[in-house]
């Protein structure tokens, strides 16, 4: 057991940090959010050429042989400045699935552009009714001559506006939420049938509303094996999961740290506002809040390429959990002890509130997930304990359930 | 005791929404029902309905024009007045300066203000925050300095709500900087159209604009602006913060809410069926509406001692710790039952009513502003944090 | 970065749970999961078996007699004993005066103490608190005054855990009223047998015994027993404070306490609580990894350890009152003879029904001892957030 960083860890973390002080001044990152594609294609390029875009992949498909750990650091740094490049749905999400289950030519032709930077990604699997279900899909893609025929809608596709290639969750066989017949097509960001409604994020990103009206795509699209996409799927959402709790960590972080120079700063009364009790402990419990996130993102992280899908499940949800009950404490916190400022758009303060807001709503809000962790067949087996000693052996009769 | 309502207040009840379904422009109800921003001319359509029927200043006494409610008719009519969709009246004249007017201000005073405001024709605003004073009101620096019959007035005023509407202010100004920070304050009414005045935007977090910054420089005041006496200016200050915060409670547009996110529940799905049916969401919002009547019937218990000649005292402060705690919490979840399709940011159909189609269904580009928005209403009124303080000295005498 | 176990970690692992299976008596481990009291024997037998072991100082250096084990090794060693149904090993000795002796004392002291700490064949207790000094343990008042080579000691002290047992008691006295609180206090070794010294029971919420006032008239203490230098006690009191924190997260008994939860419930509706309180043991566990990570690599426990004592006893506390809600009205049935005493009695409702409620009224204690959760708030925030 061994929980510090090795020395190149250490150096990505410093080129991350380095890269955000940068680039990522509050006052650069409103101008950046303000231009067309709603992020900077030069700092895209310059990611790529920090090796940051492959750095999550194995050699064999080209990328540097990192992990969950690396995309950690990377997406922290990347929560404190409130990063605007679509990281999370070209290399994660998008790359993530192409990596796990492309063959040989559909990873030469999109991950290797991808790791080079001249390719960008989007996942579209969410639809009007889905809510957090994965496999709530009703886009239908349906055999047609030597290919498949996509027609149904998607919604709030991040990166949709920029992504060269998007990769669409469709159900080519078995009835509504059901885990089987779920296929994975990818599609060309231009293919005709398919109208984009672009629009922009609470939070700044950028996204679509994806309507496919018998848009073609040939065999070769389909991406992994048909009818059989969901758990190629699941875990790449899961792995999405942790990458959003790191930047939620690192959110948490820079909103804590706003907010204690500004209670340090401010006067009332003829004191700092940080004098007052009530703060000082409101500040503390931000403070633990953020520690308690760290912690857990660094223990998803860390299994997030368990063997046992349970495993890597339970370690999500349960990140995902505590991020949004940590991270709408800080956020909360933080616009309340900045008072009137932090409900304006002036300070940074509301802007990391904001992504706090969303990435709690992104895959599953914290109930989702603490449903999701509780479910029955997760929890370890009743045989781990010897028997309670004691007279009686009545069986107590089970309470009726609700 | 008893919590049944009388004949006489049941029919009551009866022409109240009667009145409403006959006055109220069904436009203006629709932006309510929908959750839309409604512009400066919706509110006075409405106020104005009001004002004629002499309900617009329905927590004033009858010799002041008002109409001598009781607190059962205030209760009556405040809650199907939300049951319609009105609009919430704006506070700044009918429930804050008015009062002041009445209970501080000279027979002048009250027959030159009173009568706007009573069917509002002329619409106020309210600068009391200042850039440096903010939960500490009493530290302000707005000086406004005696020149023959005049007051040269000089400083900045912050988080002033709908000044941008604004015909009149209601300032607290500095008219003494020798003595301890309570005491050299003055209640003063600006006409907001004074050379001099500058009313500049603050855009919130959900990218609305709903307050401003205001400048004076040299502006010019009568004297006879002056309301109560010169330096006296704290205790209309303090009369006016303990009826803000009464209303502040904003019970009955409480219940509306929920009920509003009772009906997206119903029609927001999951795993194919209504998201209502999930019973972890559905114990949500039980709890939301045990604490939603836990508050109603605090504030039913004030109004009651009000009745018997009491005057709200620092206990109100509760009522709008909870009060703002529970607006908050109505947000939180309907953004909750909405989920992702929160995300979209659709300024135009926000702010400019234009015809852009909304992404998902109708309510859902309100919800996350909404929630956003609200994050204020802990904050503003005096923050929790002060209520609390109030409190704990007032009423525990710690 | 890496959670796995080295192979090392694990065999040693097993070695531990051997040993517990070995050693631990059965009546000892039924109390552990049924949430009954132990008595002294129950403590004894257990540290007494761990010390001739070499493994009840665990967290000692090897130069005073500790088993010089890494933080993983620790961490596995209460892990597994939590797990096994051990009692928690009473820390008055061995996490608190030994290292203060092994840090402060002179070698006299370590001789004359150290071994039967190690041992377990004397049992300590603590005299911190008194009845004006709780949260504000500086203004303390109790007076040991010079006479000779002899302090005489005047005064009360309170929440006294397991004083009713205790051979020895550590003690911070005044020995200088004219100073600042916190300068002029000092550390003082006394024996419990001394005449003048009189304990009194108070009982607590839940109907146990664990807790007294311990009170102190003109007490004769050699000044051989002073730990460190006359009006520097305070610095003995702080580095204690800073250790007692760490172990009073008291995760591995979270640990089991969630799993007797799991275990107990039949209720549904309770399962997304349970899950809730497992996730918060998990994150509390792995800022407890992450602590203990910087104190392998030669960092010492700081001030942040006191967030963990915060969320340790919030989480006990949940815990408790969670396994009350599965049990439901039957909690409400008050039988102390099946918490305090062996009797055949039979319990009115299930097996587990009789110590629910209890143990939540006893677990209030835990965000109140070893500094309040708001004291420790203050802590953190003076001494990392900088207000």
């Amino acid at each position: 057991m061994d929980l510090s960083l090795s020395d190149e860890q250490k150096q990505l973390q410093d080129a991350a940090e380095r890269f955000v002080r940068d680039k990522y001044t509050f006052e650069n990152r409103r101008k950046i959010v303000a231009t067309e594609k709603g992020f900077l294609p030069e700092n895209w390029a310059q990611m790529a050429e920090l090796g940051w875009l492959g750095m999550s992949f194995s050699e064999a498909d080209g990328g540097y042989g990192g992990g969950p750990i690396e995309t950690m650091i990377v997406m922290e740094q990347f929560g404190k400045g409130l990063v605007l490049e679509p990281f999370l749905p070209t290399v994660v999400l998008g790359g993530g699935m192409i990596a796990s289950a492309g063959t040989a030519a559909q990873k030469e032709a999109q991950l290797a552009p991808m790791i080079e930077g001249k390719k960008q990604l989007a996942f579209a699997w969410l639809e009007r009714q889905s809510r957090y279900n994965l496999a709530d899909v009703s886009l239908k893609a349906t055999k047609e001559g030597n290919g498949w025929s996509l027609s149904g809608h998607k919604g709030v596709v991040y990166n949709a506006p920029s992504a060269d290639t998007v990769i669409v969750l469709a159900r080519t066989s078995g009835g509504a939420r059901e885990e089987k017949g779920l296929t994975l097509f990818l599609v060309d960001g231009k293919a005709k049938g398919l109208t984009r409604r672009d629009y922009p994020t609470q939070d700044a990103l950028r996204a679509s509303e994806l309507t496919f009206d018998k848009v073609s795509v040939d065999t070769d699209a389909v991406l992994g094996t048909v009818d059989t996409a969901f758990p190629t799927v699941e875990e790449a959402v899961d792995r999405a999961i942790v990458a959003l709790c790191a930047e939620a960590t690192g959110c948490m972080d820079a909103i804590n740290a706003a907010t204690l120079e500004y209670i340090k700063t401010r006067k009332q009364f003829g004191v700092p506002i940080g004098k007052f009790q009530v703060l000082q402990h409101r500040m503390v419990d931000c403070f633990t809040n953020a520690q308690e996130a760290r912690s857990m993102t660094l223990m998803a992280s860390l299994k997030i390429d368990d063997k046992d899908a349970i495993v890597r499940r339970k370690a999500a949800s349960r990140a995902k959990v505590q991020i949004g009950k940590s991270g709408k404490f800080c956020g909360q916190s933080a616009v309340q002890m900045h008072g009137g400022m932090g409900v304006t758009d002036e300070l940074a303060v509301s802007h990391y509130f904001k992504r706090l807001t969303m990435i709690d709503l992104m895959f599953g809000n914290q109930q989702h997930h603490l449903t999701r962790y509780s479910a029955p067949c997760w929890t370890p087996s009743r045989s781990w304990r010897s028997p309670p000693s004691g007279p009686s052996a009545t069986k107590w009769p089970a309470r009726p359930s609700r | 005791m008893d919590l049944a309502f009388t004949p006489e207040e049941q029919k009551f009840a009866a022409d109240v929404r009667a009145f409403v379904k006959a006055n109220l422009p069904a436009d203006v109800r629709d932006k309510v029902k929908n959750g839309k921003h409604l512009g400066r001319d919706d509110y006075m359509r409405w106020q104005q309905a009001l004002g004629k029927k002499g309900w617009l200043v329905y927590t004033w006494p009858k010799k002041y024009g008002g109409p001598g409610f009781t607190p059962a008719e205030r209760y009556i009519f405040e809650n199907i007045c939300a049951e319609e969709y009105a609009p919430g009246i704006i506070p700044f004249g009918t429930k804050m300066v008015g009062p002041v007017i009445y209970t501080f201000g000279s027979d002048e005073q009250k027959a030159k203000y009173l009568p706007a405001i009573r069917e509002s024709t002329v619409w106020w605003c309210q600068g009391y925050s200042e850039p440096g004073s903010g939960s500490d009101l009493a530290s302000l620096r707005t000086k406004a300095e005696k020149d023959g019959d005049h007051y040269i007035v000089n400083g900045s005023k912050t988080w002033n709500t709908m000044g941008h509407w604004a015909d009149w202010i209601f300032c607290l100004v500095r008219t003494d900087s020798r003595t301890k920070p309570q005491e050299g304050i003055s209640f003063l009414l600006i006409d907001m159209k004074t050379p001099g005045i500058t009313v500049k935007p603050i855009i919130m977090m959900d990218g609305g604009h709903e307050v401003n910054e205001v400048f004076f420089d040299n502006v010019k005041v009568p004297l006879a602006n002056l309301v109560g006496k010169e330096n006296e200016g704290w205790t209309c200050a303090k009369f006016l913060l303990a009826n803000e915060r009464l209303g502040i409670a904003a019970v009955p547009q409480s219940k509306r809410g929920v009920e509003a996110l009772k009906e997206i529940a119903r029609a927001e799905q999951d795993n194919g069926r209504p998201l209502i049916e999930n019973q972890g969401f559905a114990e949500k919002i039980a709890d939301l509406e045990i604490q939603v009547t836990a508050l109603e019937y605090t504030e039913l218990r004030v109004l009651s001692q009000m009745a018997h000649g009491g005057q709200p005292g620092p206990e109100v402060s509760g009522l709008k710790i909870r009060g703002s705690e529970i607006q908050q919490r109505i947000t939180e979840l309907t953004m909750e039952a909405i989920g992702e399709y929160s995300a979209p940011y659709l300024p135009g159909l926000l702010w400019h009513g234009t015809n852009e189609a909304p992404v998902g269904p109708d309510y859902a580009h309100l919800a996350a502003p909404r929630y956003f928005n609200t994050r204020k209403t802990t904050i503003y009124g005096g923050s929790n944090e002060i209520q609390k303080g109030i409190i704990s000295k007032m009423v525990l005498g710690l | 970065m890496d959670l796995a176990l080295k192979p090392e970690h694990k065999a040693f692992a097993d070695e531990v749970r051997a040993f517990a299976r070995a050693t631990l008596s059965p009546a000892t481990r039924a109390k552990s999961f049924s949430g009954k009291h132990y008595d002294r024997d129950d403590h004894m037998a257990w540290q007494q078996a761990l010390g001739s072991k070499g493994w009840l100082a665990y967290t000692w250096p090897k130069k005073y007699g500790g088993p010089g084990w890494d933080v993983t090794q620790r961490f596995l060693f209460e892990n597994v004993l939590a797990e096994e149904g051990a009692p928690r090993i009473i820390p008055f000795g061995p996490k608190m005066v030994g290292p203060v002796i092994y840090t402060f004392g002179s070698d006299e002291q370590k001789q004359r103490f150290l071994p039967g700490i190690r041992a377990s064949t004397v049992s300590w207790c603590q005299g911190y608190s008194e009845p004006g000094a709780g949260s504000d343990l500086a203004n303390l008042r109790t007076r040991a005054v010079r006479d000779g080579d002899h302090y005489v000691v005047n005064g009360q002290k309170t929440w006294t855990s397991y004083a009713h047992w205790a051979d020895w008691i550590f003690c911070l006295v005044r020995t200088d009223t004219e100073a600042k609180p916190q300068q002029g206090i000092s550390f003082l070794l006394i024996d419990m047998k001394t005449p003048g010294v009189t304990v009194r029971p108070i009982i607590m919420l839940d109907g146990a015994h664990a807790v007294n006032d311990v009170f102190l008239d003109n007490v004769r203490v050699p000044v051989a027993n002073r730990i460190g230098k006359e009006n520097e006690g305070w610095t003995c009191a702080k580095f204690l404070l800073a250790n007692e924190r760490l172990g009073i997260a008291e995760v591995p008994a979270s640990k089991r306490g969630v799993r007797s939860l799991r275990e107990l419930n039949d209720d549904p509706s309770l399962n997304e609580k349970i899950a809730d309180i497992d996730l918060q043991v998990q994150a509390l566990e792995m800022s407890e990894l992450r602590a203990l990570s910087t104190m392998a690599l030669g960092g010492a426990p700081g001030p942040e350890v006191s967030t963990l004592k915060v969320r340790g006893s919030e989480i006990q506390q949940r815990i408790a009152e969670l396994a009350m809600e599965a049990v439901g009205e039957y909690a409400a049935p008050y039988q102390p003879d099946l918490l305090f005493r062996d009797t055949n009695e039979t319990p009115v409702g299930p097996d587990h029904a009789p110590p629910a409620a209890p143990r939540y009224f006893n677990m209030r204690k835990t965000s109140i001892y070893g500094g309040s959760t708001e004291v420790q708030k203050n802590i953190v925030s003076k001494a990392i957030l900088g207000l």
